[in-house]
């Protein structure tokens, strides 16, 4: 939580792990409709986001590792825009496959 | 704190009658003899299967011998493998009370309640007039654990554990962090920091074979709550799982039953050996805490983001919940509110200062919410392991 030296530029409900991370997590459940700032984007929020769940710090293109705490938490499987949903829609793990229910909030956040 | 002392000279933070059933056959029997001492320290733990299995064994061993239990009632239908006699001599030969009811020789249900209930209530009595002795924090064996994880475990709930696990093996307490197969991603950072390179090797070895061994069953150590929670992959749980480790030199690697030698920091390796057999390494949370337990833990720290309600057997479990949402819809199942990092009304030293606090308070008379709600899970299934390697705890 230390590196989080940009705050000025970022919705505050959004926590940046480490500069070097691709991803922001919400701390605090984010409403649909919502308009969010990131970095140099603003973005209406498709769907909740609840919290825990990650957006895309920036642009992530398909077969690019996704990074948080510094460490690549596995790889995009299609282009994620600045802005969507990080999560089992977008994102596969390079050592076993997730297994999720289809109400496990893959569609929460709306188009990747 | 506050213990009570055994023969090996470890102590006690509470003072438990088992009541072990040898296969599931005499799991009825044994629950209806603890039921009357349901508020009385009175726990059943056991083993299900009917065929023999020498990990099961030595975790009962463990588990009759260890510092939170006074005496034991191993309850035996007849014809199983379980080699009673062998854990009701162990249990004697550690100074403790032992009996040992089998159902058929006793004549059948009725009889062996009646039996073990009297056996229960004399020992209850005598343990109830066991007087305490000093105990220092450097006495300890602590365990961590996280289940029912989302996205916010492994930023405001692991990492103050961590953080109290920093203070406890600075305090020269030992303790244990585990589930091999969610550092799956963390294995090279984590090797890093062992005290020796060999060890270092043996630490990734570990993960290695918990990677192997989830491929071949097809799942992960993950749940569908997690994704739910916001997880997204193994390595993105397990990067939020390792923070539970703190910052300590990691001291050894070891396997279920084994007793850490010493204060430190150790990984206990709870995914079996050998080719894959018996189904998943640990088909819930409580097999991984009975495992912590057997390997001496006094207390587990169990670190929960959905909101796990569960305690244990023989061993308190703390409840640490890293959801704000989720404790203040579940705040009588916590024991702390480390959602409180997240909204900012709390540093992550803060909260790992009260974990330890809490911790040691155990030893001074405190209970966790899980004991005042009669949590006492327990589980044990099939599993194989080899001995650990000379490398594993190195001779500091």
């Amino acid at each position: 939580m230390e590196s989080d030296q940009r705050l000025g530029e970022r919705d505050k409900r959004l926590l940046l792990l480490d500069e070097a991370d691709n991803v922001l997590v919400a701390i605090s459940r984010i409403k649909r409709g919502e308009t969010i700032a990131l970095e140099g984007a603003s973005i209406a929020l498709p769907a909740d986001l609840p919290i825990g769940h990650k957006l895309a710090r920036r642009a992530i293109a398909a077969g690019e590792k996704v990074i948080k705490y510094r460490a690549p938490i596995g790889s995009a499987t299609i282009d994620i825009a600045v802005g969507a949903h990080v999560h089992v829609h977008n994102v596969k793990s390079d050592y076993t496959p997730t297994y999720y229910l289809t109400d496990a909030g893959a569609d929460v956040g709306g188009a990747a | 704190m506050r213990g009570y002392l055994r023969s090996d000279g470890r102590k006690g933070i509470r003072n438990v009658v088992v009541v072990g059933y040898l296969v599931e056959c005499a799991h009825h029997v044994a629950r209806e003899i603890a039921i009357p001492f349901r508020e009385h320290d009175v726990h059943v733990i056991g083993f299900p299967g009917c065929y023999p299995n020498t990990y099961a064994e030595r975790m009962m061993e463990r588990l009759c011998t260890h510092p939170n239990v006074g005496a034991a009632l191993l309850v035996s239908l007849g014809c199983e493998s379980f080699n009673k006699n062998k854990l009701a001599q162990v249990v004697r030969e550690s100074g403790r009370a032992v009996q040992t009811i089998v159902i058929q020789a006793s004549g059948g249900t009725r009889k062996s309640i009646d039996e073990g209930r009297a056996f229960v209530a004399a020992q209850r009595a005598v343990l109830d007039a066991m007087r305490t002795v000093p105990m220092a924090a450097s006495e300890l064996v602590v365990g961590t654990i996280c289940g029912g994880s989302d996205g916010t475990s492994g930023i405001t709930g692991n990492p103050a554990a961590g953080r109290a696990f920093d203070r406890l093996v600075e305090e020269g307490a030992a303790c244990i962090f585990e589930e091999t197969g969610e550092l799956i991603g963390c294995e090279h950072i984590m090797a890093e920091r062992a005290v020796t390179p060999r060890l270092g090797a043996e630490l990734e070895a570990s993960v290695a074979k918990a990677a192997r061994y989830y491929a071949t069953l097809g799942y992960g150590s993950f749940a569908a709550g997690n994704a739910e929670g916001g997880l997204t992959t193994i390595e993105e749980k397990s990067m939020g799982a390792y923070a539970k480790s703190g910052s300590a030199k990691i001291s050894g690697l070891i396997k279920p039953g084994d007793i850490p030698p010493r204060g430190g920091l150790y990984l206990l390796d709870v995914v079996p050996d050998g080719e894959v057999r018996f189904g998943f390494p640990n088909i819930n949370d409580n097999a991984e805490i009975a495992e912590l337990i057997a390997c001496g833990s006094h207390a587990i720290l169990f670190v929960t983001g959905r909101g796990s309600v569960v305690g244990s057997a023989i061993s308190p479990v703390v409840k640490i919940c890293a959801n704000p949402e989720t404790y203040r819809r579940m705040a009588d199942d916590m024991d702390v509110d480390a959602g409180r990092i997240m909204e900012g009304a709390a540093s992550l030293e803060d909260v790992g200062r009260e974990i330890r606090d809490l911790v040691v308070g155990l030893g001074e008379g405190m209970r966790t919410k899980s004991e005042e709600l009669g949590h006492q899970e327990f589980i044990l299934t099939y599993k194989s392991f080899e001995p650990i390697g000379p490398s594993c705890l190195p001779a500091v």
